[in-house]
C-alpha cells in the first residue's frame, strides 16, 4: 500500500515525429524522495521531466499523480512545480511580484499575496533583496528566487530541470547542500533532471539512470554506483572500469586496484599511460596488453610510496570480491 | 597626450555623420525657424523678426480645428496599427513554429512597400468609388440598397489608407521584440496558472512595450507629418496640418508655412517626450 503524494509514470513514451524521445517508461517516485534523473543529453530525462511538468504532450501512456491521471491537465493543476534551467523569470517584474505571480493569476489580492511571497522569500534567504529587479541578482540568488517561485503554489512533486546548471562550481556545491535540506525540510518531492553523476551521488535518494529513451537502472545512489547493472551505467556513473572476463563483463571499482610488485606473477600485465595527480588521490590510467584502459585511484601517500610513471611496466591486481558482474 | 589622442579619434570618427546632420538636418531646421519670423507681402517675403506668424496661426480657430484633425487621424490611425500589427507580430512570433515560414510571411507584410505610395493610394479609388467594386459587390449581396457615399473622399478613406501603409512600421519593431522574448517565460507563466489573455497582459505585453512604442513613434510622425495622403484620400475634403503647410507654400507664404512647420514640429517633439516619458526605449536600441 502506497501512502502520500506518490508519482507514478506508466507507459510514458514521447514521439517527436519518427523519432522516439522517451520509451514505454515505467516507474514510481516514492513520495517525498530525492530522484535524480540521470543521463547524458538527448537520453530523453528532459522530455520526461516536461511531460510531468505538462509543457510536452505526452504521446502514449500515462502520469498518475496521488492516484490520479494527470496527464490532461494543464501544468498549474497537476500539483507539480518547475523550476527552468535558465531559471525563467519576468524580467520586468520585482523579485516579490515574480514569487507572487501564481497568487496574482489565481485573483489572491495583493496584501494576501505579497504576505505569501515575503515567506517563500524567507524560505530561500532572499527577504532583503526582494524590491529588486532580476538583472539586478546573481545567478545565485536568481535560483533562489526561482525556488521560490515554485515553492508558493505548493506543489506535490518540484520538478527541477538542470538547475545548477549555469552556476560556478563553487556555487553549485553549496546550492546543492541547499536543495537537498529544502527538500529534507519540506518533504515534498523533488526530481531534479542532471548530467553530471557527481551532482545525482550528492543529492539524491534515489537515482534513475536513463540513456537512448529507456530507464538503465534505478534504485538508491549507493546500489546504482556500487552495483552498475549496465555497462553504460558503468561508464557514466564513473570510478568503474569494465572488463572483459570469460563469460562476460563485469566491473571494477577504480579505487579496488592495485599494482603488484615487479616480482610477481600475479595480475593482468599493463603499461602506465597516464598519471594524474587530484590532491587526495592518484589517477593512474594504464594499458592493458589486450588493449583495455584501466583507471586505477590510489591513495595520494600509497602512490608516493612507490611512484610510477608513463612507460613503467606494472601488473594490476584486484580483489575478486571487488569485481561485479554486469547484466548481459 | 594618449587621452588627448583618444579624444582626438572620437571627434575624427563622430565628424562625418555629424557633418551630414549638421549640413542636412539642423541647418534646413534652423533656416525654418529663421524664416519663420519672417514678414510677407502678396507679393514678397522680407527678413525680419515678428511674430505676426505666430500671432496669426494661433488666433485663427482654423488652426486648431486643423491641428485637431491631424491628432485626430494621427490616435486613430495608432490605434488601429497597434491592433493589427500587434496581432500580426503576436502570431508571426509564437504562433508560426518554423524559421522559414516566419521569413516567408514576414515578406508577405512587405508587398504593400512594392509599389510607390502614390499608386497604392490611386488604387483605393476604383475599390472604394460610387461604383467601386465595394458597393457593387454589397449591392449585388444585397446588403445596401445604394452605394455607400462615405467610403472614398472621407475621413474613412484617409484612415484606411494610413493604416494600409504604416500597419508594418508597427509590425517590425513589434516582432522585433517578440522574438526576443525567452520562450520559456511564457512557459513559466503558463506553470504559474497563467492562461493564455494572463500570459498575454501579464507577460507579453509588458515585455513588448518598447517595440510597441518605436511603433508609435513611427507611426505617429508619419501621420502628423503627411499630407498626400489626405489630399488623395480625402478627394481634397480634409485637412491637417500637412496640407496647410503645402497650401502656404503654393501660395508662396513662406514665412507662414514655416511657422506652422515649427509648431507642427514642436507638437510631434511634445507627444513624443510624453510617450518616452512611459516606456525606457533605450535597451532597445
Amino acid at each position: 500500500m502506497r501512502t502520500g503524494y506518490d508519482l507514478e509514470l506508466v507507459h510514458l513514451t514521447k514521439r517527436y515525429g519518427d523519432t522516439v524521445a522517451v520509451r514505454n517508461l515505467n516507474h514510481v517516485f516514492a513520495p517525498g524522495s530525492y530522484v535524480c534523473l540521470l543521463g547524458p543529453s538527448g537520453c530523453g530525462k528532459s522530455s520526461t521531466l516536461r511531460m510531468i511538468a505538462g509543457h510536452e504532450d505526452v504521446s502514449e501512456g500515462s502520469i498518475l499523480l496521488d492516484g490520479h491521471d494527470v496527464s490532461a491537465l494543464p501544468p498549474a493543476q497537476r500539483g507539480t512545480a518547475m523550476m527552468f534551467q535558465n531559471y525563467a523569470l519576468f524580467p520586468h517584474l520585482s523579485v516579490r511580484d515574480n514569487v507572487a505571480f501564481s497568487l496574482r493569476m489565481k485573483g489572491t489580492d495583493k496584501p494576501t499575496r505579497h504576505k505569501r511571497a515575503d515567506e517563500m522569500l524567507a524560505l530561500v534567504d532572499m527577504s532583503h533583496l526582494a524590491d529588486r529587479l532580476p538583472d539586478q541578482l546573481s545567478g545565485g540568488q536568481q535560483q533562489r528566487v526561482a525556488l521560490a517561485r515554485a515553492l508558493v503554489t505548493e506543489p506535490k512533486v518540484l520538478l527541477l530541470d538542470e538547475p545548477l546548471s549555469a552556476l560556478d562550481p563553487f556555487l553549485r556545491i553549496r546550492m546543492r547542500t541547499e536543495l537537498k535540506k529544502l527538500q529534507r525540510e519540506l518533504g515534498i518531492t523533488f526530481i531534479h533532471v542532471t548530467h553530471g553523476q557527481d551532482e545525482a551521488l550528492a543529492l539524491a535518494d534515489k537515482i534513475v539512470v536513463m540513456n537512448d529513451a529507456v530507464i538503465e537502472q534505478a534504485g538508491p545512489a549507493r546500489e546504482v554506483w556500487a552495483t552498475p547493472s549496465t555497462e553504460f551505467v558503468a561508464r557514466f556513473i564513473g570510478g568503474h572500469n569494465v572488463i572483459a572476463l570469460p563469460g562476460g563483463k563485469a566491473t571494477v571499482r577504480a579505487d579496488a586496484i592495485r599494482f603488484a610488485g615487479d616480482d610477481t606473477r600475479d595480475g593482468t600485465a599493463a603499461t602506465i599511460v597516464a598519471v594524474e595527480y587530484q590532491g587526495a588521490s592518484v589517477a593512474v590510467t594504464s594499458r592493458t596488453d589486450a588493449g583495455e584502459d584501466v583507471l586505477a585511484l590510489l591513495p595520494e601517500q600509497e602512490f608516493f610510496a612507490a611512484p610510477k610513471s608513463p612507460g613503467d611496466a606494472v601488473r594490476l591486481s584486484w580483489d575478486d570480491r571487488s569485481l561485479h558482474r554486469l547484466r548481459a | 597626450m594618449q587621452l588627448r589622442n583618444r579624444h582626438l579619434i572620437g571627434w575624427l570618427e563622430a565628424s562625418p555623420l555629424a557633418l551630414v546632420l549638421a549640413a542636412f538636418l539642423i541647418a534646413p531646421i534652423l533656416m525654418i525657424v529663421i524664416v519663420s519670423f519672417w514678414g510677407a507681402t502678396e507679393f514678397s517675403i522680407y527678413p525680419a523678426f515678428q511674430l505676426d506668424n505666430y500671432e496669426f496661426l494661433f488666433s485663427s480657430p482654423v488652426t486648431y480645428r486643423v491641428f485637431g484633425a491631424t491628432l485626430k487621424y494621427a490616435f486613430i490611425t495608432w490605434a488601429l496599427t497597434f491592433a493589427i500589427g500587434f496581432t500580426v507580430a503576436y502570431f508571426l512570433a509564437f504562433h508560426v513554429r518554423s524559421l522559414t515560414m516566419q521569413i516567408a510571411l514576414f515578406l508577405v507584410c512587405t508587398i504593400p512597400f512594392w509599389t510607390s505610395n502614390i499608386i497604392r493610394m490611386i488604387s483605393w479609388i476604383p475599390f472604394l468609388g460610387r461604383n467601386g467594386i465595394a458597393n457593387q459587390t454589397l449591392i449585388s449581396w444585397g446588403v445596401i440598397d445604394e452605394p455607400l457615399e462615405w467610403l472614398l473622399y472621407s475621413d474613412f478613406a484617409v484612415i484606411l489608407a494610413f493604416v494600409h501603409l504604416y500597419t508594418l512600421f508597427m509590425v517590425v519593431p513589434i516582432f522585433n521584440t517578440m522574438m526576443r522574448i525567452d520562450k520559456s517565460l511564457l512557459e513559466a507563466a503558463r506553470d504559474n496558472g497563467a492562461n493564455g489573455f494572463q500570459t498575454l497582459v501579464h507577460v507579453i505585453l509588458p515585455l513588448t512595450k518598447p517595440g510597441i512604442m518605436i511603433g508609435t513613434i513611427f507611426v505617429v510622425t508619419l501621420v502628423m507629418g503627411d499630407f498626400i495622403t489626405v489630399r488623395f484620400m480625402s478627394g481634397s475634403q480634409r485637412a491637417n496640418v500637412g496640407r496647410l503647410i503645402s497650401n502656404d507654400i503654393g501660395l508662396l507664404q513662406y514665412p507662414s508655412a514655416a511657422a506652422t512647420a515649427v509648431v507642427l514640429l514642436c507638437t510631434v517633439m511634445i507627444v513624443i517626450a510624453i510617450l518616452l516619458r512611459f516606456v525606457n526605449i533605450r535597451k532597445e536600441l
